[in-house]
């Protein structure tokens, strides 16, 4: 059993790190960020956070609202698991692990926002009992650091398990896994929900302090988070050897198109309530949509945002759009930066205009600030890459018990090549049915169980 | 023997490795603070120190010694560091004449010398850190030629002309007024600082539990368990917290050296403070700076659960009021009029 584990993970590993030169243009590339994220950290933690354009009025700025979003993303991997366990959905079955990779990914990336936004990242012990303090369940940003890091440990633990029976050609252990993935299920709702809470639990905030933060919240990660699954997928369809089946990503591209529809509903409620009775409740909302006091720098962001959203979702209503993988991407993309502007920038910086005493003042981020931020999401990217690509190696059947002791390649082509096989199906193609059966060759989860049986059997 | 000879060598020769990488992390220490060894070694120690309010007595003489060390090489003076705790029978109170404030704002100075708050001169723009906040309330205008300016008809059916004037609106001031002299004519003054809530949010927020209620109503934050989220900053309601941004700038010369481990002792970069109402001088029986320094008398202190202090006499007679009573967090600072 430890061998195996030990094995596994060197054979993971090893498939990793094993690429074309594309793969490793990608990783020098984020590894650039990740360089000018140490030099950010390094003055952050010699001159402290002067460096940014944070403020005694404006205390938390792009690393609070880059952490909201990515909570964000995390919550929205639950779109996979969620179809195609409790609606038993084929395609998505089949690709559940790369879900519960691309959480495991986006939680770390959670941290390190929450890390650099620290005044004292040296002092993180304080939080961790039993030497430190762990203030729950007052504390909301306590509550949020131990609900990320028991996702996390979920994801992990069930994402791993899953690909290491794969990787032994066994079957799950299904007693151990559902439960751990009706619990991720549920867990996944509570992180963003104890997000939501982190900001609308304070009266000082009148912006902030709605009720309708923590469903907003949902909804729009439940827009977002499937919008760059879905880029994802169709990335992964076109450059690897994994076939990823329409219906897998028609049924995202429905959550999406819903969530989005509720994400606008909800923006509207809080337009007209907030407006009508111009309590300062509303001044917050002011500034974002027409400024406050000649202060108007969030005032393209929050137009851009409304617009984007809008288009999508008038383009994700048309099915013709909606099923032509050519043009969903441009949707994604707009829901992207359009949640991402609405829930992060849009949210928590407004919450702090006017101060408590009625000061308005305006936060703009500095360049170390920008790039700590990219370095944080290129940490993130890193990390995703890492395992997404181990694990659709171990979906492949490329990462499995060899028959020789410490035998780490496999005999098929290694799926990371840039010149990839074409796959039978055209990835971009349009979908002409969403709910056929699509035979893809060597990507579906029959072919692989076959083919890794043959080997066990082989053996 | 040979072999235990040997065996006697290397251990010694290990020793010395262990001693020569420790000296080398000691030193690295030392550079990092930019300070002398002794420093840097009292340095490593607060590194490691838990949280205040859960330290045995012993452990909390050992920190303040520790950090009596340090600020005197430091600033180059004798520095005490106290730890008087609450007393019992105890609750301060604070109350503020509204009516009297000239907006002179001596208080805000006086606070800042006896607290050890980092300064903000031409060279250190931005590290300005005030704990009391004077805001200019302005007394608003009703005039004839905003009569016709309403909505939807010029007689202002729904919206009239004179609305949005700030008349009578609390704690929506201007602080940054530079008057030749105090008071002005159209302006009455409202000095806010922490309200030390019987209910505190910013207690409430704190993840570590690094800021609390001590038993006799201050609230006070242990700088060295801070961890610098700015959660608590976040969470209050009358803007009474700081967060430094970078290394507070306190000249040695003008530094206070009788300070409270809770109170003002100096801070560090990245860490949250605010006012304690002088816990090092009202735990001594003194008032805080700023009643001490007010020239109208407007400022008046003391002890909430003694029938005869001066709190408790104009909670008794005078009108009084707390500021954004709705949000429940009880203030113990009360703002009165004669």
């Amino acid at each position: 059993m430890m061998r195996s584990i030990i094995r596994f993970a060197i054979d993971f590993a090893a498939y990793v790190i094993k690429g074309g030169p594309r793969f490793y243009a990608w990783i020098a590339f984020l590894g650039v960020f990740v360089l000018a994220l140490l030099y950010g950290t390094y003055l952050q933690a010699t001159e402290g956070l002067i460096i940014t354009g944070l403020t005694n009025q404006i205390t938390d700025g792009l690393y609070i609202a880059n952490f909201v979003f990515m909570v964000g993303v995390a919550a929205g991997a639950v779109t996979i698991v969620f179809p195609a366990y409790v609606y038993h959905h084929k395609g998505l079955h089949d690709v559940t692990v790369l879900g519960e990779m691309l959480a495991v990914s986006a939680v770390m990336a959670c941290n390190l926002f929450i890390l650099s936004h620290m005044g004292r990242p040296e002092r993180l012990w304080h939080m961790m009992p039993p030497f430190g303090i762990i203030n729950i369940p007052s504390s909301a940003l306590a509550l949020d650091v131990l609900t990320l890091s028991t996702y996390l440990v979920l994801n992990l633990v069930g994402g791993f398990y899953f690909m290491y029976t794969r990787y032994m050609g066994t079957e799950v252990n299904r007693k151990f896994y559902m439960p751990l993935i009706y619990i991720s299920i549920v867990w996944a709702l509570s992180i963003h929900t104890v997000t939501a809470f982190f900001l609308s639990t304070m009266p000082a905030r009148p912006m902030w302090n709605t009720s309708m933060m923590p469903i907003r919240f949902i909804a729009t990660a439940f827009a977002a988070g499937p919008s760059l699954i879905i880029l994802l997928f169709l990335y992964i369809r076109k450059n690897t050897r994994l076939w990823i089946e329409d219906s897998a990503i028609n049924t995202l591209s429905t959550i999406v198109t819903f969530c989005l529809g509720i994400a606008l509903y909800l923006t509207m409620s809080e337009i007209v309530t907030e407006l009508y009775a111009v309590t300062e409740h509303s001044l917050g909302l002011q500034y974002l949509m027409f400024g406050l006091d000649g202060m108007n720098k969030l005032v393209p962001w929050f137009w851009t945002s409304l617009v984007f959203n809008i288009i999508a979702f008038v383009a994700l209503l048309t099915p013709s759009f909606r099923k032509n993988y050519r043009l969903l991407p441009i949707a994604c993309i707009l829901t992207i930066i359009g949640i991402w502007i609405e829930k992060g920038m849009g949210t928590v910086v407004p919450g702090f205009i006017p101060t408590p005493i009625g000061e308005v003042t305006e936060y703009a981020p500095t360049l170390i600030e920008i790039l700590v931020t990219m370095g944080d999401w290129a940490m993130g990217m890193l990390i995703a890459t890492v395992l997404l690509k181990g694990s659709i190696g171990v979906l492949l059947g490329d990462v499995k018990r060899a028959s020789q002791p410490w035998r780490v390649m496999s005999d098929d082509a290694p799926s990371y090549q840039t010149t990839f096989e074409p796959a039978r199906m055209e990835p971009w193609a349009r979908s002409s049915d969403p709910d056929a059966k699509v035979d893809a060759g060597f990507g579906t989860r029959r072919d692989i169980r076959a083919r890794s049986q043959g080997r066990v059997a082989a053996e | 023997m040979p072999n235990e000879n040997s065996r006697r060598r290397f251990l010694s020769k290990a020793a010395t490795a262990t001693t020569l990488s420790v000296t080398s992390l000691m030193g690295t220490a030392a550079l990092l603070t930019n300070s002398d060894d002794a420093a840097a070694n009292t340095t490593w120690a607060e590194w490691f120190q838990g949280n205040y309010r859960l330290m045995t007595d012993a452990e909390k003489q050992q920190a303040r010694t520790r950090l009596e060390k340090r600020y005197s090489a430091e600033f180059h003076k004798k520095v005490t560091v106290d730890g008087t705790p609450a007393a019992e029978g105890v609750l301060f109170g604070y109350a503020l004449n509204v009516q009297k404030c000239i907006g002179c704002r001596r208080c805000v100075k006086a606070c800042v010398q006896e607290n050890n708050q980092s300064r903000g001169d031409e060279s250190h723009k931005g590290k300005e850190i005030e704990w009391i906040q004077v805001l200019k309330m302005e007394k608003g205008e009703f005039t004839q030629e905003k009569m016709n300016k309403g909505y939807p008809s010029d007689a202002g059916i729904q919206v009239g002309g004179n609305a949005y004037s700030p008349a009578g609106v609390v704690m929506e001031g201007e602080r940054y007024y530079q008057p030749e002299k105090v008071p002005e004519k159209d302006a009455f003054y409202m000095p806010i600082a922490c309200m030390q809530c019987e209910k505190p949010p910013c207690v409430k927020v704190c993840p570590v539990r690094t800021t609390y209620r001590e038993p006799d109503g201050i609230v006070v934050i242990d700088y060295n368990w801070c961890i610098g989220c700015k959660q608590c900053v976040d969470a209050c309601p009358y803007w009474a917290r700081r967060f430094n941004f970078t290394t507070p700038n306190l000249p040695e010369a003008e530094m206070n050296p009788v300070t409270h481990y809770l109170g003002n002792r100096p801070r560090m970069r990245g860490v949250v403070e605010k006012c304690t109402w002088c816990v090092q001088r009202t735990r001594a029986g003194r008032y805080p700076a700023c009643v001490e320094v007010c020239p109208v008398g407007a400022r008046k202190f003391g002890n909430l659960l003694d029938p005869k202090s001066e709190v408790s006499l104009i909670l008794a007679k005078k009108n009084v009021f707390r500021l954004k009573a709705e949000l429940n967090t009880y203030p113990k600072f009360f703002y009165y009029f004669d």
